[in-house]
Protein backbone atom coordinates (compact mmCIF):
# COMPACT_ATOMS: atom_id res chain seq x y z
CA UNK A 1 0.00 0.00 0.00
CA UNK A 2 1.51 3.59 -0.87
CA UNK A 3 -0.19 6.20 0.56
CA UNK A 4 0.22 8.16 -3.19
CA UNK A 5 -1.17 6.23 -5.34
CA UNK A 6 -4.06 8.59 -5.08
CA UNK A 7 -1.93 11.03 -6.64
CA UNK A 8 -1.42 8.60 -9.48
CA UNK A 9 -5.03 7.61 -10.06
CA UNK A 10 -5.72 10.98 -10.22
CA UNK A 11 -2.89 11.75 -12.63
CA UNK A 12 -4.68 8.87 -14.76
CA UNK A 13 -7.53 10.60 -14.96
CA UNK A 14 -6.26 13.82 -15.84
CA UNK A 15 -4.40 12.26 -18.49
CA UNK A 16 -7.46 10.42 -19.70
CA UNK A 17 -9.71 13.48 -20.03
CA UNK A 18 -6.89 15.38 -22.02
CA UNK A 19 -6.94 13.17 -24.37
CA UNK A 20 -10.59 13.53 -24.64
CA UNK A 21 -10.01 17.25 -25.03
CA UNK A 22 -7.39 16.71 -27.43
CA UNK A 23 -9.92 14.43 -30.06
CA UNK A 24 -12.68 17.32 -29.30
CA UNK A 25 -10.18 19.29 -30.80
CA UNK A 26 -9.39 17.83 -33.49
CA UNK A 27 -13.31 16.97 -33.78
CA UNK A 28 -14.27 20.79 -33.67
CA UNK A 29 -10.96 22.39 -35.55
CA UNK A 30 -12.25 19.53 -38.52
CA UNK A 31 -15.82 20.46 -38.07
CA UNK A 32 -15.46 22.27 -41.87
CA UNK A 33 -13.24 20.29 -43.42
CA UNK A 34 -15.25 19.80 -46.91
CA UNK A 35 -14.26 16.78 -49.08
CA UNK A 36 -15.31 15.42 -52.71
CA UNK A 37 -14.91 11.72 -51.64
CA UNK A 38 -17.04 9.98 -48.74
CA UNK A 39 -14.17 7.81 -47.85
CA UNK A 40 -11.65 10.77 -47.72
CA UNK A 41 -13.77 13.00 -45.29
CA UNK A 42 -12.94 13.41 -41.62
CA UNK A 43 -14.35 11.38 -39.17
CA UNK A 44 -15.46 12.28 -35.68
CA UNK A 45 -12.98 10.62 -33.25
CA UNK A 46 -13.82 9.81 -29.42
CA UNK A 47 -11.88 8.07 -26.99
CA UNK A 48 -13.28 5.21 -25.23
CA UNK A 49 -12.14 4.93 -21.63
CA UNK A 50 -11.43 1.62 -19.11
CA UNK A 51 -10.86 1.13 -15.88
CA UNK A 52 -7.71 -0.08 -15.39
CA UNK A 53 -7.34 -3.35 -13.38
CA UNK A 54 -3.84 -4.37 -12.00
CA UNK A 55 -4.10 -4.83 -8.31
CA UNK A 56 -4.51 -8.45 -7.42
CA UNK A 57 -7.18 -9.92 -5.72
CA UNK A 58 -9.76 -7.39 -6.03
CA UNK A 59 -7.56 -4.70 -4.37
CA UNK A 60 -8.85 -1.07 -5.22
CA UNK A 61 -6.30 -0.41 -8.15
CA UNK A 62 -5.69 2.06 -10.19
CA UNK A 63 -7.51 4.68 -12.09
CA UNK A 64 -8.59 5.07 -16.11
CA UNK A 65 -6.87 4.96 -19.66
CA UNK A 66 -7.79 5.24 -22.78
CA UNK A 67 -8.67 1.93 -24.35
CA UNK A 68 -8.81 3.13 -27.77
CA UNK A 69 -9.85 5.77 -29.97
CA UNK A 70 -12.79 5.16 -31.79
CA UNK A 71 -14.28 7.03 -35.66
CA UNK A 72 -18.11 7.47 -35.47
CA UNK A 73 -19.70 5.63 -38.17
CA UNK A 74 -22.08 7.73 -38.60
CA UNK A 75 -22.58 8.78 -42.26
CA UNK A 76 -20.55 12.03 -43.39
CA UNK A 77 -23.27 14.64 -44.18
CA UNK A 78 -24.19 14.94 -48.04
CA UNK A 79 -24.30 18.27 -49.38
CA UNK A 80 -25.46 19.50 -53.22
CA UNK A 81 -23.39 22.57 -53.95
CA UNK A 82 -22.28 22.12 -57.68
CA UNK A 83 -20.41 25.87 -57.30
CA UNK A 84 -17.84 24.58 -55.06
CA UNK A 85 -14.37 23.66 -56.01
CA UNK A 86 -14.71 20.81 -53.87
CA UNK A 87 -17.56 19.18 -55.46
CA UNK A 88 -18.30 15.84 -57.54
CA UNK A 89 -19.09 15.28 -60.91
CA UNK A 90 -22.41 14.99 -59.36
CA UNK A 91 -22.02 18.13 -57.85
CA UNK A 92 -22.16 16.81 -53.96
CA UNK A 93 -19.55 17.81 -51.21
CA UNK A 94 -19.23 15.49 -48.18
CA UNK A 95 -18.45 17.43 -44.40
CA UNK A 96 -17.50 15.75 -41.61
CA UNK A 97 -20.56 13.96 -39.13
CA UNK A 98 -18.99 15.76 -36.64
CA UNK A 99 -21.80 16.74 -34.11
CA UNK A 100 -20.78 20.52 -32.62
CA UNK A 101 -22.84 21.04 -30.22
CA UNK A 102 -22.50 17.46 -29.14
CA UNK A 103 -18.87 18.21 -29.25
CA UNK A 104 -19.41 21.09 -26.70
CA UNK A 105 -21.17 19.35 -24.43
CA UNK A 106 -18.29 16.53 -24.12
CA UNK A 107 -15.69 19.59 -23.70
CA UNK A 108 -17.80 20.67 -20.73
CA UNK A 109 -17.90 17.49 -19.11
CA UNK A 110 -14.59 16.74 -19.63
CA UNK A 111 -13.03 19.96 -18.02
CA UNK A 112 -15.43 19.39 -15.34
CA UNK A 113 -13.62 15.52 -14.79
CA UNK A 114 -10.70 17.51 -15.12
CA UNK A 115 -10.93 19.97 -12.35
CA UNK A 116 -12.35 17.28 -10.16
CA UNK A 117 -9.67 15.22 -10.52
CA UNK A 118 -7.18 18.34 -9.87
CA UNK A 119 -9.44 18.62 -6.26
CA UNK A 120 -8.59 15.19 -5.24
CA UNK A 121 -4.97 15.49 -5.88
CA UNK A 122 -4.85 18.29 -3.81
CA UNK A 123 -6.78 17.44 -0.79
CA UNK A 124 -4.54 14.81 -1.27
CA UNK A 125 -1.74 16.69 -1.46
CA UNK A 126 -2.79 18.41 2.06
CA UNK A 127 -3.35 15.06 4.08
CA UNK A 128 -0.23 14.06 2.80
CA UNK A 129 1.94 16.91 4.12
CA UNK A 130 0.19 16.34 7.29
CA UNK A 131 0.76 13.23 7.44
CA UNK A 132 4.22 13.77 6.96
CA UNK A 133 4.28 16.72 9.44
CA UNK A 134 3.36 14.17 12.07
CA UNK A 135 4.65 15.33 15.39
CA UNK A 136 6.54 18.12 14.25
CA UNK B 1 5.08 -0.43 21.09
CA UNK B 2 3.44 1.71 18.93
CA UNK B 3 0.52 0.64 18.47
CA UNK B 4 -0.35 0.92 21.88
CA UNK B 5 -0.36 4.34 21.82
CA UNK B 6 -1.96 5.82 18.65
CA UNK B 7 -4.78 3.36 19.52
CA UNK B 8 -7.12 2.83 16.86
CA UNK B 9 -6.27 5.29 15.57
CA UNK B 10 -3.31 3.92 13.46
CA UNK B 11 -5.81 1.13 11.72
CA UNK B 12 -8.26 3.88 10.86
CA UNK B 13 -5.58 6.33 9.05
CA UNK B 14 -4.53 3.22 7.11
CA UNK B 15 -8.43 2.63 6.51
CA UNK B 16 -8.96 5.97 5.39
CA UNK B 17 -6.58 5.91 3.01
CA UNK B 18 -7.50 2.74 1.37
CA UNK B 19 -10.96 4.28 0.92
CA UNK B 20 -9.33 7.60 -0.13
CA UNK B 21 -8.10 5.69 -2.83
CA UNK B 22 -11.49 3.97 -4.10
CA UNK B 23 -13.19 7.14 -3.66
CA UNK B 24 -10.61 8.85 -5.55
CA UNK B 25 -11.10 6.05 -8.02
CA UNK B 26 -14.42 6.28 -8.45
CA UNK B 27 -13.84 9.60 -9.69
CA UNK B 28 -11.34 9.16 -12.13
CA UNK B 29 -13.95 6.81 -13.67
CA UNK B 30 -17.01 9.16 -13.89
CA UNK B 31 -17.23 8.67 -18.02
CA UNK B 32 -16.12 5.08 -18.34
CA UNK B 33 -18.23 2.82 -19.42
CA UNK B 34 -19.83 0.37 -17.21
CA UNK B 35 -17.45 1.18 -14.40
CA UNK B 36 -19.50 0.48 -10.79
CA UNK B 37 -18.27 2.55 -8.46
CA UNK B 38 -17.78 1.05 -5.08
CA UNK B 39 -17.44 2.59 -1.61
CA UNK B 40 -15.90 0.44 1.96
CA UNK B 41 -17.82 -0.38 5.12
CA UNK B 42 -15.78 1.36 7.48
CA UNK B 43 -17.58 1.01 10.04
CA UNK B 44 -17.03 -3.16 9.85
CA UNK B 45 -13.73 -2.32 8.44
CA UNK B 46 -12.47 -0.98 12.01
CA UNK B 47 -14.58 -3.19 14.06
CA UNK B 48 -12.51 -5.82 12.85
CA UNK B 49 -9.42 -4.31 12.68
CA UNK B 50 -9.89 -3.04 16.57
CA UNK B 51 -10.73 -6.82 17.41
CA UNK B 52 -7.32 -7.75 15.92
CA UNK B 53 -5.92 -5.24 17.83
CA UNK B 54 -7.01 -6.58 21.43
CA UNK B 55 -6.22 -10.24 20.54
CA UNK B 56 -2.98 -10.16 19.23
CA UNK B 57 -2.41 -13.29 17.50
CA UNK B 58 -4.97 -13.02 15.03
CA UNK B 59 -2.95 -10.49 13.21
CA UNK B 60 -0.01 -12.48 13.25
CA UNK B 61 0.99 -14.54 10.02
CA UNK B 62 -0.02 -18.16 10.02
CA UNK B 63 4.00 -20.04 10.93
CA UNK B 64 3.88 -23.64 9.06
CA UNK B 65 7.48 -24.29 9.57
CA UNK B 66 9.84 -22.90 12.67
CA UNK B 67 12.21 -21.50 10.38
CA UNK B 68 9.44 -18.64 9.28
CA UNK B 69 10.15 -15.39 10.36
CA UNK B 70 7.34 -14.01 12.79
CA UNK B 71 5.36 -11.15 10.47
CA UNK B 72 2.16 -9.13 10.87
CA UNK B 73 -0.71 -9.75 8.21
CA UNK B 74 -1.65 -6.68 6.63
CA UNK B 75 -5.12 -5.99 7.00
CA UNK B 76 -6.60 -5.74 3.77
CA UNK B 77 -9.60 -4.35 3.26
CA UNK B 78 -10.93 -5.63 0.36
CA UNK B 79 -13.12 -8.33 2.17
CA UNK B 80 -15.27 -4.83 3.03
CA UNK B 81 -15.57 -3.91 -0.51
CA UNK B 82 -18.87 -3.18 -2.06
CA UNK B 83 -20.31 -1.76 -4.85
CA UNK B 84 -22.54 1.92 -4.53
CA UNK B 85 -26.32 1.80 -5.27
CA UNK B 86 -26.77 4.53 -7.81
CA UNK B 87 -29.92 6.52 -7.39
CA UNK B 88 -30.30 7.09 -11.48
CA UNK B 89 -29.58 4.61 -13.56
CA UNK B 90 -27.34 6.01 -16.68
CA UNK B 91 -26.86 4.72 -20.06
CA UNK B 92 -23.67 3.72 -20.41
CA UNK B 93 -23.77 1.25 -16.89
CA UNK B 94 -21.66 3.83 -15.29
CA UNK B 95 -23.15 3.78 -11.80
CA UNK B 96 -20.59 6.91 -10.56
CA UNK B 97 -22.36 10.01 -9.25
CA UNK B 98 -19.73 12.53 -8.92
CA UNK B 99 -21.60 14.64 -6.17
CA UNK B 100 -21.77 11.76 -4.01
CA UNK B 101 -18.43 10.82 -4.72
CA UNK B 102 -17.22 14.01 -4.44
CA UNK B 103 -19.13 14.29 -1.01
CA UNK B 104 -17.57 11.35 0.41
CA UNK B 105 -13.95 12.06 -0.61
CA UNK B 106 -14.71 15.39 1.38
CA UNK B 107 -16.20 14.07 4.59
CA UNK B 108 -13.55 10.74 4.25
CA UNK B 109 -10.66 13.78 4.06
CA UNK B 110 -11.81 15.76 6.79
CA UNK B 111 -12.45 12.02 9.20
CA UNK B 112 -8.57 11.76 8.02
CA UNK B 113 -7.51 14.82 9.16
CA UNK B 114 -9.37 14.50 12.35
CA UNK B 115 -7.46 10.83 12.86
CA UNK B 116 -3.99 13.06 11.88
CA UNK B 117 -4.70 15.49 14.57
CA UNK B 118 -5.30 12.63 17.15
CA UNK B 119 -2.23 11.08 16.56
CA UNK B 120 -0.26 14.49 16.85
CA UNK B 121 -2.09 15.18 20.04
CA UNK B 122 -0.46 11.39 21.51
CA UNK B 123 2.83 13.05 20.10
CA UNK B 124 3.17 15.85 21.70
CA UNK B 125 1.81 14.60 24.57
CA UNK B 126 4.03 12.11 24.58
CA UNK B 127 7.14 14.13 23.66
CA UNK B 128 5.87 16.17 26.63
CA UNK B 129 6.17 13.89 29.27
CA UNK B 130 9.71 12.62 28.02
CA UNK B 131 11.15 16.35 28.46
CA UNK B 132 9.24 16.52 31.67
CA UNK B 133 6.91 19.61 30.71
Amino acid sequence: MSMFKILDISATGMHAQTVRLNTIASNMANADSVSSNKDETYKSKQPVFQTILEGSMNEPSGGVRVKEIVESQAPSIMEYNPNHPMADEKGYIYKPNVNVVEEMANMMSASRSYETNIEVMNTSKQLLLRTIQLGK
Amino acid sequence: MAESIFGIHEQALKIRTQRAELLANNLANADTPNFKAKDLDFRKALQDASGQLNSNDQMKMAKTNSGHIEGDAFSSTSRYLMYRQSTQPSLDGNTVETHIEKAQFMENAMQQQATLEFINGKISGIRGALRGE
